[in-house]
């Protein structure tokens, strides 16, 4: 009883500390994201703050969180004050929707385009002169080469890695035609063709020398511990690592098809409703598909929602068929208890390494 | 003290200092040049590394990277925190190492063992626990909650996890001398009229000053340095709740290493200045002790 009290006291003494040291009355949102967004919402809060202030006269401010978004997403059911969240993909954002009811189930269709105000997608990244000749998923199998991945079961980057060469495999023995998946006329093909693919997927990760807790980690193992021959990346990430180390020493490979990533952001009912932010942190998830927005998207190496905007960055964007989770794996929830629940495909694949 | 050795065998050992004189150099000499070797494998050569690369660009690059108001931030709060929990560990370290050195109860060797804990268990561990217990699934969370209070993800919870790892420091250090002093002198002043506070003043913190220095230094070094726990439960929001340890991690992981460098550079100066005083205060006590 007694420990209790003195429990209960020592947390209000630290709690008083705590608020006397807060940001007092300005209007603030913190956003928390995943990790390789950094530079871009450095840039978008800056312009938003600007437009916010030119709107309504009040000034902002959007501080940021950035780690892995599983990690991101169990911070926030654990209480991380996230007025918004925008992650690496849509399972982590459900997750918080399951676990404590932070937000509406319906937080998908609140905004534009599956609430994804910008996509990405997986691609190569290969050291200067791509010395294993490698151009498309099938290289990545060949004897010798040597695939840097972070691991899916705390990366969403490593999910959409995972996701984007079994899709790629399906979409070689299916050639192309993704209804033959549920067409009981073609079982059989679909059968052969989801074998095949764990096969190809195996064989990736039983090669992999390393698998890093986050995107970042995995980029900097590939880049500077000089570990491996081909990072699966983010277009972004491989975009970011080409500008900061330049091209004589990675170079970007474009597959023949991968997947489209679609990293969604949503506003966190229980904290905006609480703290009263709700007006703000609406207008600037907007502002993320508004034309200034498009606009740092496309600079950060986002792929731009918007068709016009899109359409001014092509030379960036190199044209790539995409297929979607919901094509080929029948969406989120299918793809996490089939390959990334505890005991499940991955498990099995690490286990029998 | 009856028979002793022979006049032969004293003789004898007399010569052996001499005789044994090449070998016990060349040991010497090898275990001399071994340790340093490994010392400048192992530490000083990534210390220059460190500053190596925080000056990679220029004086000018280095103390830019001082400009950036993140950056000042996360030096501040680390100080902070520091400036909070070293007080609170030295008060604690004391009373407990009081109450242990001191006094006979039952349970005591368990709360030795106890003392030791945040030592023992990663510190990775020590800030899951404040997760456990204030996160929104936590035992107080919803409580908390309700009452608009934050712990974790805050600064009390950051202040809370370097609470937990570094409060062996002083304890630990003064436990042994306690035990070693015996409580004679203090019994001596009580019988002579002086009160409890005036006893600990004027007769126990004289005599164990240097004791207390050493673990407030190592105390305060892990206090700013800790990054593990403190990641857990900081949120790493920038500007707010990021330490310079983790500040150190996320500025390397944008690309930013000349930034990352000098940040990691004002750590060492500090691990540096550390030694430096831990080596004065030794140098004291030995000089004392003779």
């Amino acid at each position: 009883m007694r420990f209790r009290f003195l429990l209960a006291l020592g947390i209000l003494l630290l709690a008083g500390c705590g608020r006397s040291g807060g940001s007092g009355e300005a209007l603030s949102l913190l956003n928390v994201s995943y990790d390789p967004t950094r530079e871009l919402y450095r840039d978008v809060n800056a312009a938003f703050a600007e437009e916010w202030q030119r709107q309504t006269g009040q000034t902002i401010l959007v501080k940021q969180s950035h780690a892995g978004s599983g990690n991101q997403a169990r911070a926030v059911i654990d209480g991380l004050q996230a007025d918004v969240v925008t992650l690496a993909l849509a399972y982590d954002i459900d997750s918080i929707h399951r676990n404590g009811k932070r937000l509406g189930p319906n937080w998908q269709t609140r905004f534009p385009h599956n609430s994804s105000p910008y996509t990405s997608t997986i691609v190569f990244l290969v050291r200067a002169g791509n010395p294993k000749q490698i151009r498309d998923w099938p290289d990545l199998v060949k004897p010798g080469v040597q695939v840097v991945t972070p691991n899916p079961k705390t990366s969403g980057g490593a999910r959409w890695n995972f996701l984007a060469a079994w899709g790629a495999e399906l979409h070689r023995q299916l050639g192309g035609d993704w209804s033959k998946l549920d067409d009981p006329q073609t079982a059989a093909q679909a059968e052969a063709a989801q074998a095949a693919a764990e096969a190809f997927v195996a064989t990736i990760y039983r090669n992999a020398p390393v698998l890093d807790s986050g995107a970042r980690g995995a980029t900097n193992t590939f880049v500077q511990r000089q570990i491996g021959d081909v990072l699966l990346a983010w277009e972004n990430e491989a975009l970011l690592a080409v500008q900061e180390l330049g091209p004589d020493q990675v170079e970007i490979v474009v597959p023949s098809t991968s997947i489209l990533a679609e990293t969604p952001v949503a506003v966190v009912d229980t904290v905006v409703d609480r703290r009263g932010t709700r007006r703000a942190a609406e207008a600037y998830l907007q502002f993320l598909y508004s034309p200034t927005g498009q606009e740092l998207a496309a600079k950060h190496h986002y792929r731009p929602t918007d068709p016009e905007v899109l359409a001014r960055h092509r030379d960036k964007f190199a044209e790539i068929e995409t297929f979607t989770i919901d094509q080929a794996f029948g969406g989120w929830d299918r793809a996490h208890t089939r390959f990334f629940a505890d005991g499940a495909l991955f498990d099995r694949i690490m286990g029998v390494k | 003290m009856a028979g002793g050795p022979s006049r032969e065998l004293l003789a004898e050992l007399a010569t052996r200092p001499g005789r044994d004189t090449l070998t016990s150099t060349l040991v010497k000499g090898a275990f001399i040049t071994v340790s340093l070797l490994f010392l400048a494998a192992m530490l000083f050569a990534p210390l220059i590394t460190v500053f190596a690369a925080a000056f990679e660009k220029g004086y000018e690059a280095y103390f830019e990277a001082f400009k950036d108001s993140d950056t000042l931030a996360a030096i501040r709060l680390t100080l902070t925190v520091a400036a909070i929990v070293v007080p609170l560990n030295t008060i604690f370290g004391i009373a407990a190492a009081w109450a242990l050195g001191k006094f006979e109860f039952r349970g005591k060797s368990m709360l030795i063992t106890l003392i030791d804990l945040p030592i023992a268990v990663s510190p990775v561990i020590s800030g899951l626990i404040y997760v456990l217990l204030f996160g929104t699934q936590g035992w107080f969370g919803l409580w908390l909650q309700e009452h608009d209070i934050s712990i974790i993800y805050a600064v009390p919870g950051i202040v809370l996890a370097t609470l937990f790892v570094t409060f062996p420091y002083v304890a630990r250090e003064l436990l042994p001398l306690m035990q070693q002093l015996g409580n004679d002198e203090e019994e001596a002043a009580i019988t002579m009229g002086a009160g409890g506070l005036m006893t600990f003043f004027h007769v126990t913190l004289p005599k164990i000053r240097w004791g207390l220095v050493y673990g407030v230094i190592l105390c305060n070094a892990r206090a700013m340095g800790e990054f593990g726990a403190v990641s857990v439960v900081s949120g790493h929001i920038r500007g707010l709740t990021t330490t310079m340890p983790l500040h150190v991690e996320i500025l390397y992981n944008e690309y930013n290493f000349v930034a990352a460098f000098a940040v990691a550079s004002l750590l060492t100066l500090l691990a540096v200045v550390t030694l430096v005083v831990k080596t004065l205060v030794e140098w004291r006590t030995g000089y004392r002790k003779r």
